[in-house]
């Protein structure tokens, strides 16, 4: 499974995306929005993505992850648009059959999509806005 | 002349006023070339861009055909 939605993510579906009898350990990440920047405070975040390119993206990562750390599974569900403080803007499901695998391919999954997948992110102040990158090591 | 697509994203679209147009440019013109010409002027012309042509990743020293897709991508902000 691997999107983009512009609607609240469901968490329980991302994780029944890589269930599998014989995995010893599902992890599933939740990047959340967060209320402050550099001391600033953030009252609300606006993502904005290329679906046309980012889904294919975010697939691929999960075929590498798939040949690196066989017998993983990978899921990914990025949201777009308004994105309220404390609510997951991207959800990160893999599941694997021994559970070091699954932190390693779990935080390579998450750093890939940051570095690779054409999605962009707006932190709205009280007062203004700005487009903010993602630290680049 | 190349006809070719161009998409915006972000900040790029937000200066820009719109999410795509079609424009031409010379015959194998570069990608960067693209950019420059498009964005000269603009605030943004030296944004650390990456570049896509036909939905996968591109150098900037590519170069467009009739017919292409292509993006700068400013930097991303996922996760």
């Amino acid at each position: 499974m691997f999107e983009i939605v512009a609607h609240a993510i469901d968490v329980a579906r991302v994780r029944r995306a890589v269930h599998d009898p014989g995995f010893g350990a599902i992890l599933v990440f939740e990047g959340v929005a967060r209320n402050n920047f550099d001391g600033r405070q953030v009252v609300q975040l606006a993502y904005e993505a290329w679906p046309e390119m980012a889904i294919p993206v975010m697939a691929e990562i999960g075929a590498e992850i798939a040949r690196r750390w066989p017998g993983t599974r990978t899921a990914i569900v990025h949201r777009t648009g308004i994105v309220a403080i404390g609510e997951p803007t991207v959800v990160i499901a893999v599941g694997t059959p021994h559970r070091a695998e699954c932190y390693a391919a779990s935080r390579h999954a998450l750093e890939e999509l940051k570095a690779r997948v054409p999605v962009w992110k707006k932190e709205i102040y009280t007062d203004g806005s700005a487009w903010k990158a993602n630290a680049t090591t | 002349m190349a006809r070719i697509k161009v998409l915006y994203f972000a900040a790029l679209r937000e200066d820009r006023g719109r999410a795509e147009e079609d424009v031409e440019v010379h015959d194998d013109s570069t990608l960067s070339e693209v950019f420059a010409k498009l964005f000269a002027g603009s605030p943004l012309m030296n944004m650390p861009i990456a570049y896509a042509r036909n939905l996968a990743y591109a150098s900037g020293s590519d170069r467009v055909e009739d017919g292409d897709e292509i993006s700068f991508l400013p930097p991303l902000g996922g996760g």
